[in-house]
C-alpha cells in the first residue's frame, strides 16, 4: 500500500514534479502547515515578501522573465485580498501564475472565521480557474490541473486555496498525467487553407504592416525567431504592442517602433493608411486602437492569436487564424518559402513605394524632445540608461505612467522577455517585485526598475526582501515629484487644474535606501548623469537611484483620444495646434 | 450624448439588439453557475431568464438554459467566453425565433376567488395544458407550460379573475426531430 501524505507534503509533491524552483510568499495562520513542511524540500526555495501584493508581482516577473510559471503561497483572508491585485495584472496579461491560499478549516467556512474570505469568490472574475479544495483525495489532481490550466493556451493566473484541516488530512498522492489532454481549451487547430489564403493577401498587399503583440513572447522564444524570419522573407514593415516589445529587434530598420496611444508618428500613420493588417498575438486595446470606426479603414485585416475570444471582440477582421504563435508563423514561413520563386522578390518591389511613405513619416523624428544642459529630461536619462547598458543582457522592468512610457519609446529590446511592464491593468507598484523576480529567476543578470517615485512609493516595502536575498536589482526613479501621466491629462484636458497630483513631503530616496540597507544615488544635472548611471551598474548590490528630472516635461508623440490614428499630437517642435476637445475628454 | 457603459468608448454605430437562447453543458460543480453568471454581470451581459439543473447524474453534468440579448458581436463573444471556463463542455445558441427548437417556460398561478372565477381561470389557459395541482373550494394552483410572453399575457389576463401569486421558471430548450444541440 501506499504511504498516505500529508496536504502540506502534497502540496510538495506537485510542486517538485511541476519542476517549481522558486515560490513567493508570506506566511500566516491558514498556511502553517505547508510553511512546516518547507524545510523538507530543499530543491524549492521559499522567497519572503513584504506584502502579497509584492509576491504576486514578484511571480509575475520571474513567470515573464523564464517563461515558467510563477508560484504564490499566501494565507487566507488579508494575505488572500492582497494579491488580488497582482492576479487581476496577471489575467490582463496573460502571465501563469499559480496561487496556492490558506484558508480557515472546512467546518469553519462559512462562520465569518478569523481571517476567513471567500477567496475563490473574490478571485473568480481574475483567474483563469480556481478551486476550493474540500477533499484531501481532490488535492494533487487539483494541483497538477492547475498548473496545466495557467501554462496552456492563453496563459493566464488560477489559485487553490486549501482549508487548514486539507493541509493535515492524509491522502495517497497521484503523479501528474504524462499525456497532456488540452481539453478542447487551448486551440491550435488552424488548416493550410488559412494559411495559403493569409499568403495569398501577403503577395497582393501593396502597403502592409505586421502588428506583433504579447501573443509573441507567451509563445516562447522562437515564435521570436520565426517572427523574424517572416518579417525578413516579406519585407513588411513591423510595429508592436508595449507587450511585444523585444519580440523583434528594437534597433532593426523594419521595426517602426512601438504604435498605439504614445507609440510613433511612423507606427500609427502606417496602421490608419495600410491595405493589409496582420496582427500576430495581440488584442485590438483601446490603447492601440484609439478612435474604432476610424481605425484602419482601408485595410484587409488577419488576426493570428490563441484565445478564440480574443477574434473579432473588437475589430472584426478578415481572417482569423486560431492558434499557437510559433506553429501559425513558422507554417506561414514554410509556405513562404515553398512558393518563393516569383514571390518574395515581386512583393518587395510591391511595397517599395509604401516604404518610401514610411520613410517620410519617420522625418518627422517624433520621439525627439527639446534636451536640456541643465535639467536632466527623462527621455535623455532613459536613453543615457539605454546607451550604458546595451551591451549586458539587461532586463527592464516599469512602473506605470510617464516613465514606462519613455522606457517603450527610448529602450530598445532585441530579445524577448526583457521587458516586463503592466500594461493591462496598469499597477502602479508593479516594477519593484517585479525586479524581484526576474533577478530571481536571472540571478547573474542585470535587473533594473524604471520607475517613478509615485508608482515606487506603492510597493517600496520590496527592497527589505531585494536586501535580504541580496539582489542586485537597481531601481531607477525618474523622480519628478508629480503624477506625471495624471498631471499630463490635466494639463490636456482639465486646464491644468493638477488635482492632487502633485506629492509633496516626499521621503529623501537617498536616506530610504540607507535605511534600506542598500545603495543609494542621486543625480541633479545631465553632467553627472553617465558617471551616475555607471556606479549604479557597476554597484554589486541592490540600488535605489534618485534622478531629478524636468517635472513639465510630458510624454509625446500623444493620440488625444477620440482621434483616430493619423491625427497625433507630437512634441513641442510640433507647429500644429492639435487640440483636444469635447467629446474626447470622456475617452482618455 | 449616447449613454456609455465603459468609461473610455462612446459606441457611435448602434447595432440592433435580438433576444437568443443559450444552452451550456458543464460539470456539476460548487460554484459553476457563479462563474457562468458572474461572466454575464462581469462583462456587463444581459441575463433575461435562467433555467439550470443536473441533466445527466451519472457523468455529472448539468444544463443551464440562458436567454439573453445581445447584438450580433456580442452574442459571439458570450459563446467564445463561456466556451472557455474550465468546468464548461459544450454551448449551444440559437435565436427565439428558431423554428427548429422548442423553447418553454412553466408558471404555477394562484387563483383565489369562487368556482366560476377559477373555471374562467382554466378556460383563459386551456391553450397551454393547465394543470389543476391543488384545489380547494376558494383556491386553486394552476400550472401552465408556454413561452415567455404567453405567460406574461395571461399574468395579466388572471390578475382581475383572482390571481394573487404566480410563480415561474426560465425557459428550457430542446430542439425538434432526431438532431441534438451541436
Amino acid at each position: 500500500m501506499p504511504k498516505l501524505l500529508t496536504g502540506a507534503e502534497i502540496v510538495f509533491k506537485c510542486l517538485e514534479d511541476q519542476k517549481v524552483e522558486h515560490i513567493f510568499g508570506y506566511p500566516g495562520g491558514a498556511v502553517l502547515p505547508i510553511y512546516d513542511e518547507l524545510k523538507n524540500h530543499p530543491s524549492i526555495k521559499h522567497i519572503l515578501v513584504r506584502h502579497e501584493q509584492g509576491a504576486g508581482h514578484a511571480a509575475e516577473g520571474y513567470a515573464r522573465s523564464s517563461g515558467k510559471p510563477g508560484v504564490v503561497l499566501v494565507t487566507s483572508g488579508p494575505g488572500a485580498t492582497n494579491v488580488v491585485t497582482a492576479l487581476t495584472d496577471a489575467y490582463m496579461d496573460s502571465v501563469p501564475l499559480v496561487c496556492i491560499s490558506g484558508q480557515v478549516p472546512t467546518h469553519l467556512i462559512g462562520t465569518d472565521a478569523f481571517q476567513e474570505c471567500d477567496t475563490t469568490g473574490i478571485t473568480r472574475p481574475c483567474t483563469k480557474h480556481n478551486w476550493l479544495v474540500k477533499d484531501i483525495n481532490d488535492l494533487s489532481k487539483v494541483m497538477h490541473e492547475a498548473f496545466r490550466v495557467a501554462t496552456t493556451g492563453r496563459p493566464g493566473p488560477v489559485l487553490i486555496d486549501i482549508p487548514k484541516d486539507i493541509q493535515f488530512a492524509k491522502a495517497k498522492y497521484k503523479k501528474p498525467n504524462k499525456e497532456k489532454k488540452l481539453n478542447g481549451k487551448s486551440q491550435n487547430k488552424f488548416s493550410q487553407v488559412q494559411i495559403d489564403e493569409l499568403v495569398k493577401l501577403l503577395t497582393k498587399a501593396k502597403k502592409p504592416i505586421i502588428y506583433s503583440g504579447g501573443g509573441v513572447i507567451n509563445s516562447g522564444p522562437k515564435a521570436s525567431q520565426a517572427l523574424r524570419e517572416f518579417v525578413e522573407l516579406t519585407g513588411f514593415p513591423i510595429t508592436s504592442t508595449l507587450q511585444g516589445l523585444g519580440a523583434y529587434p528594437g534597433d532593426d530598420n523594419q521595426f517602426l517602433g512601438m504604435l498605439g496611444m504614445h507609440g510613433t508618428y511612423e507606427a500609427n500613420n502606417a496602421m490608419h493608411d495600410c491595405d493589409l493588417l496582420i496582427n500576430i498575438g495581440a488584442r485590438f486595446d483601446d490603447r492601440i486602437t484609439g478612435k474604432i470606426d476610424e481605425f484602419s479603414p482601408n485595410s484587409k485585416k488577419v488576426h493570428i492569436d490563441i484565445d478564440p475570444s480574443s477574434i473579432n471582440k473588437i475589430i472584426k477582421v478578415d481572417l482569423a487564424i486560431v492558434g499557437d504563435v510559433t506553429s501559425v508563423i513558422s507554417k506561414i514561413n514554410k509556405t513562404i518559402v515553398k512558393r518563393k520563386n516569383g514571390h518574395s522578390k515581386s512583393n518587395k518591389s510591391n511595397i517599395a513605394k509604401w516604404w518610401e511613405q514610411i520613410e517620410k513619416w519617420r522625418e518627422k523624428d517624433s520621439l525627439n524632445f527639446v534636451n536640456s544642459d541643465e535639467s536632466i529630461k527623462p527621455q535623455h536619462a532613459v536613453q543615457r540608461l539605454y546607451e550604458l547598458t546595451k551591451n549586458k543582457d539587461t532586463y527592464v522592468t516599469t512602473e506605470v505612467g510617464q516613465h514606462q512610457m519613455w522606457a517603450a519609446q527610448h529602450y530598445k529590446f532585441n530579445k524577448p522577455n526583457r521587458w516586463m511592464t503592466s500594461g493591462g491593468l496598469g499597477t502602479m507598484g508593479y516594477g519593484l517585485p517585479a525586479a524581484v523576480g526576474v533577478q530571481i529567476a536571472h540571478p547573474e543578470k542585470l535587473v533594473i526598475d524604471i520607475a517613478g517615485e509615485a508608482s515606487v512609493l506603492m510597493t517600496m516595502q520590496e527592497m527589505s526582501t531585494a536586501v535580504q536575498y541580496n539582489l542586485p536589482i537597481k531601481i531607477f526613479i525618474l523622480n519628478n515629484q508629480y503624477m506625471g501621466m495624471v498631471r499630463q491629462w490635466q494639463e490636456l484636458l482639465h486646464e491644468k487644474n493638477y488635482s492632487e497630483s502633485y506629492s509633496e513631503a516626499l521621503p529623501d530616496f537617498m536616506k530610504m535606501a540607507e535605511a534600506y540597507g542598500c545603495k543609494g544615488i542621486k543625480a541633479d544635472s545631465p553632467a553627472e548623469l553617465d558617471d551616475k548611471i555607471q556606479e549604479m551598474i557597476d554597484y554589486d548590490g541592490p540600488v535605489i537611484f534618485d534622478c531629478h528630472v524636468d517635472p513639465n516635461e510630458n510624454c509625446f508623440p500623444m493620440i488625444p483620444s477620440g482621434k483616430p490614428h493619423n491625427q497625433m499630437i507630437l512634441g513641442p517642435n510640433d507647429q500644429e495646434e492639435n487640440k483636444i476637445k469635447g467629446k474626447g475628454k470622456a475617452l482618455v | 450624448m449616447p449613454k456609455s457603459k465603459s468609461a473610455y468608448s462612446i459606441p457611435t454605430k448602434k447595432q440592433k439588439s435580438d433576444t437568443y437562447i443559450f444552452v451550456v453543458w458543464v460539470d456539476n460543480e460548487a460554484g459553476v453557475l457563479a462563474r457562468v453568471v458572474g461572466l454575464f454581470s462581469g462583462r456587463g451581459y444581459n441575463i433575461e431568464s435562467l433555467a439550470v439543473a443536473e441533466v445527466d447524474a451519472v457523468k455529472n453534468i448539468s444544463r443551464i438554459t440562458i436567454v439573453t440579448t445581445g447584438t450580433p458581436q456580442v452574442i459571439d463573444q458570450i459563446r467564445l467566453q463561456l466556451t472557455k471556463l474550465v468546468p464548461v463542455h459544450k454551448v449551444a445558441e440559437f435565436k427565439r425565433e428558431d423554428k427548429d427548437v422548442i423553447f418553454k417556460e412553466m408558471a404555477l398561478f394562484k387563483v383565489v376567488g369562487k368556482r366560476n372565477k377559477i373555471e374562467k381561470c382554466l378556460n383563459a389557459c386551456k391553450k397551454f395544458n393547465p394543470v389543476i395541482l391543488d384545489e380547494t373550494k376558494t383556491s386553486a394552483v394552476i400550472q401552465i407550460t408556454a413561452l415567455r410572453r404567453e405567460i406574461d399575457v395571461m399574468n395579466k389576463k388572471l390578475k382581475p379573475l383572482g390571481l394573487i401569486s404566480t410563480s415561474r421558471t426560465g425557459a428550457v430548450a430542446m430542439t425538434r426531430g432526431a438532431k441534438i444541440f451541436n
